[in-house]
């Protein structure tokens, strides 16, 4: 029998190692350290004058203030409504549940372009909110990203409340407590690091937001990711983009920093649970919040999504189709230089690539990472690859676009005019939830399968291939979905990178909204409408294939 | 009428009841312990009582007063599961003395009552240890003191020592129920352990399918069970008329391996099928004409020959009889 009992040789690790380390580096770590390089360097020099003339602008500072109030404010918004909803859609039992779950979550799916416009058409004239006069303000860019982020806090503590074991707060409650006081002592404290983990992830989504912001915000409100864009594409000044790139490096880094503890927290806690999940029918203390989530749902969900379909289909002569047919045009005033189908055939291309590319690393890194070496270097080695694979996580989409930009479109590595650099870019954003999709999985199986397999004669091989691969069999199948879904909606980095012949779907939708005519707004909610149905479609097939395990939740 | 009074009480969850018409009284000072099979009903009577379950039909009444809608909260009565009750993130001191903080009692004397529990349940000195660091006989002896504390009128155990091995159950269910008695606690013990219940128990209430029985003391029940399937959950597996063992009082006679003792001077004859080695001596399976299939205990150490011929009689104070 092999010496190595079936386990990886620090060989057969390296091997597995250099293909996303190569990946990461070279289109990761490179187009970051150019950004930091031209932000502070300057003639092979520290040069901190772009840095300090940047942040002395108040307009930074304006921008930086408001990129964490909406943030903050989403954030705060997210939890304090999406907790009656974990309650209401994971403690109760009711009829349409698991409709009123998958509703809950089409937001979260739908690409950000989609939902700026899904918005506006609340919020321009003539649409149902159009009086309020709300239209580019702080309030409607909080609503969209409450509407987008109020999935990630149901699902995350609605999950773990699922399986928490009700005997504490029963004890709680037989010991005298109030159902309200039993909650406040009991409950609340076990589902904190859910919560904790939860909000840390929609400020990450909020701070980095920028499809969104860019469609609903106007030109009137900027974030640091949207005043990247406009610096490089409309000012062409690429050292303040690059410093506000650096400044956008760290609020990210600072929120993972949150995310990764309140997770490590989370996971100390998830022992203490049963495997069990417990709910119980609808009780009239229940209404309450039954009735708040009904409005909740209705209001910010439900409201956006219809005026989005209703708006689509009314045309200057009445209801009609006549804004899908014009999706063969190239828009009034040839708003565009390609038909919206030619666009969502380059799409569906782009996603193909991406999702292959995405995979390939994802899969490799997963497989790394779910490693237990016994020799305490390699387990360190595998510590460390831990940390460094998880660095492009959050990173904004942006970010990556303006690296590529200013790194990729030269010597010695010059891909600015081919065509790969937009599916790469996206399968850089897509990698993080392969990984996240598939480690829980991976985690979860028993090692001891593994040893068996091996003690049986099986090689590393065949050992992924008799004992992991199965597991992973539909954890893969959700991963493709994922990146699939991901690239068709991707708009951050394909912004900068996408070259006017061959624009993505969500590039085109942005160009018809800025472009005067309502023929053109009616083709950017029909091409919306179209682009949520691709995306949502290719979800909903995706998640019919998720291991039902509460760690391999969102 | 004081105590626990439970009248036709019906719980039903969608198509299935749990709890079929079941009446049950505990008096003041007593412990009763309801025994049966695992999916009896039993901890859904025990979750109706504490008011856990809303109940279909039937009442509960505590002290002549009816408790339907008085909530959890507000019932004083205690509950001690198997596990998992025990908050993880206070230590032992602050699950101790949760329901008195409930109740609004002054930290001073929390923290005596908290000594005092402990002492009572052989941690003294826990106050500050993590729930987390305590073996699985200590938690539950935690949960104990953290039930007891706000003295509750009536203490409702879910299988409280199901969850540890056999040794320390034993163990454990002794001083269990001499703190029950030294504290005068009213208690409902659900269980699915005879031992467990016989050991604890004033009155034993028998309960199969959702429905009771038979509820009498531990030494009625064990020797007159109210019919077969009675005796059958008291673990008796054989079943003859009484007269054919050659006793009387009683038309039928249930027998576990105890009732029947090898003994070259017994009444009963039978074949030697094999035998095994148990818990203080040999088992034997012998075919006895009349009665079939039985097993025995044998007081010699070297087993019966198989196949041989071996007289049998019958312990009398180890058959139940009814009918």
């Amino acid at each position: 029998m092999d010496r190595n009992g079936g386990r990886l040789t620090a060989a057969g690790y390296a091997l597995t190692a250099i293909v996303p380390l190569a990946f990461l580096g070279l289109f990761f770590a490179w187009p970051v350290a150019s950004i930091i390089g031209r932000g502070f360097v300057a003639d092979g020099a520290l040069d901190l004058s772009a840095f300090s003339e940047v942040m002395a602008r108040e307009r930074t500072w304006r921008i930086i203030g408001f990129t964490v109030a909406q943030a903050t404010a989403g954030t705060a918004l997210a939890v304090l409504l999406g907790l009656p909803g974990a309650y209401v859609l994971y403690r109760l039992r009711f009829p349409g549940r698991t409709a009123a779950r998958a509703l809950v979550t089409v937001p979260f799916v739908l690409p950000t372009v989609v939902v700026g416009v899904a918005f506006r058409s609340l919020l321009v004239e003539g649409g149902a909110f159009g009086s309020l006069g709300a239209d580019g303000t702080f309030g409607a860019v909080v609503a969209a990203l409450v509407f987008f982020n109020y999935a990630v806090v149901v699902r995350t503590v609605g999950s773990m409340w699922a399986h928490l074991d009700p005997r504490p707060e029963q004890t709680a409650r037989a010991l005298g407590a109030s159902p309200w006081r039993a909650f406040r002592e009991v409950t609340l404290p076990a589902l904190t690091p859910a919560i904790a983990s939860a909000a840390s992830l929609v400020f990450l989504f909020c701070a980095t937001a920028f499809g969104t912001v860019l469609v609903l915000g106007g030109l009137g409100y900027r974030t640091v990711e949207t005043e990247i864009w406009v610096q490089t594409t409309q000012f062409l000044d690429l050292r303040t983009a690059a410093v506000l790139s650096v400044v956008q490096l760290g609020v990210v880094a600072g929120s993972l920093a949150l995310a990764a503890w309140s997770r490590r927290r989370r996971e100390v806690a998830l022992r203490l649970r049963a495997g069990a999940t417990d709910d119980h029918l609808v009780r009239r203390c229940d209404l309450p919040l039954v009735a708040f989530t009904t409005v909740v749902v209705g209001g910010l969900i439900v409201t956006p999504l219809t005026s989005l379909v209703l708006r689509s289909l009314r045309t200057p002569e009445g209801w009609g189709l006549g804004n899908y047919t014009n999706l063969a045009t190239t828009g009034s005033r040839d708003a565009l230089e390609v038909t919206v189908w030619r666009a969502a055939l380059t799409s569906l291309r782009i996603a193909v690539d991406a999702t292959w590319i995405a995979m390939t690393v994802g899969v490799l890194i997963a497989f790394l990472l779910s490693r237990r070496p016994r020799q305490p270097a390699a387990r360190r080695t595998i510590g460390v690859l831990d940390g460094l694979f998880m660095l492009p996580l959050g990173v904004s989409a942006v970010t990556v676009g303006f690296g590529f930009l200013i790194t990729l479109n030269r010597p010695p590595v010059d891909l600015r005019s081919s065509i790969v650099l937009v599916p790469i870019a996206q399968a850089l954003v897509a990698i993080p939830l392969v990984i996240r999709t598939l480690l829980p999985v991976l985690r979860a199986v028993d090692q001891r399968l593994r040893d068996a397999a091996a003690v049986l004669g099986a090689n590393p091989r065949w050992v992924f291939t008799a004992v992991d691969l199965p597991v992973l069999g539909r954890s893969l199948g959700l991963a493709v979905g994922f990146c699939f879904a991901v690239s068709l909606g991707e708009f951050g980095a394909t912004s900068f990178l996408s070259r006017p012949d061959r624009p993505t779907l969500p590039v085109v939708i942005f160009r018809l909204i800025g472009h005067p005519g309502t023929g053109n707004l009616g083709m950017a909610l029909a091409a919306s409408v179209v682009l949520a149905m691709l995306t949502t479609g290719v979800i909903a097939v995706a998640e019919r294939l998720r291991v039902h395990s509460a760690g391999a939740d969102l | 009428m004081s105590g626990l009074a439970v009248r036709d009480l019906v719980v039903r969850f969608g198509a299935t009841t749990a709890v079929d018409t079941v009446s049950l009284d505990i008096e003041l000072g007593t412990v009763v312990a309801l025994l049966g099979p695992s999916g009896c009903g039993k901890s859904t009577l025990l979750r109706a009582v504490a008011g856990l379950e809303s109940l279909t039909a039937g009442s509960v009444a505590w002290g002549g007063a009816d408790l339907a809608g008085l909530p959890v909260h507000r019932r004083r009565f205690g509950l001690m599961f198997q596990d998992g009750q025990l908050f993880p993130h206070r230590d032992v001191g602050g699950n101790v003395e949760f329901g008195l903080r409930m109740a609004g009692v002054d930290r001073a004397e929390r923290a005596e009552r908290v000594a005092e529990l402990l002492e009572l349940v052989g941690l003294a000195g826990y106050e500050r240890r993590p729930v987390s660091t305590l073996s699985g006989g200590e938690q539950q002896r935690v949960a104990l003191a953290q039930s007891l504390a706000p003295r509750p009128e009536l203490l409702l155990l879910d299988e409280p020592l199901s969850s540890l091995d056999r040794t320390l159950r034993e163990r454990l269910v002794g001083e269990l129920s001499a703190i029950l008695s030294k504290t005068r606690t009213t208690a409902l013990y659900v269980t699915h352990d005879h031992d467990e219940a016989f050991t604890v128990a004033d009155q034993v209430a028998v309960m199969a399918a959702g429905r009771l029985l038979q509820t009498a003391p531990p030494q009625r029940l064990w020797r007159h069970p109210a019919d077969r399937s009675v005796a059958a959950i008291l673990g008796y597996r054989w079943f003859a008329p009484a007269t054919s063992l050659g006793l009387d009082g009683a038309a039928m006679a249930a027998l576990r391996p105890e009732s029947l003792v090898v003994d070259a001077e017994g009444p009963l004859t039978g074949r030697v099928l094999d035998h095994r080695f148990t818990r203080g001596g040999i088992t034997v399976r012998v075919d006895v004409d009349n009665l079939g299939e039985v097993e025995a205990r044998t007081p010699h150490l070297d087993p019966p020959t198989v196949g041989g011929l071996v007289r049998l009689r019958v312990e009398p104070a180890a058959v139940a009889l009814f009918g």
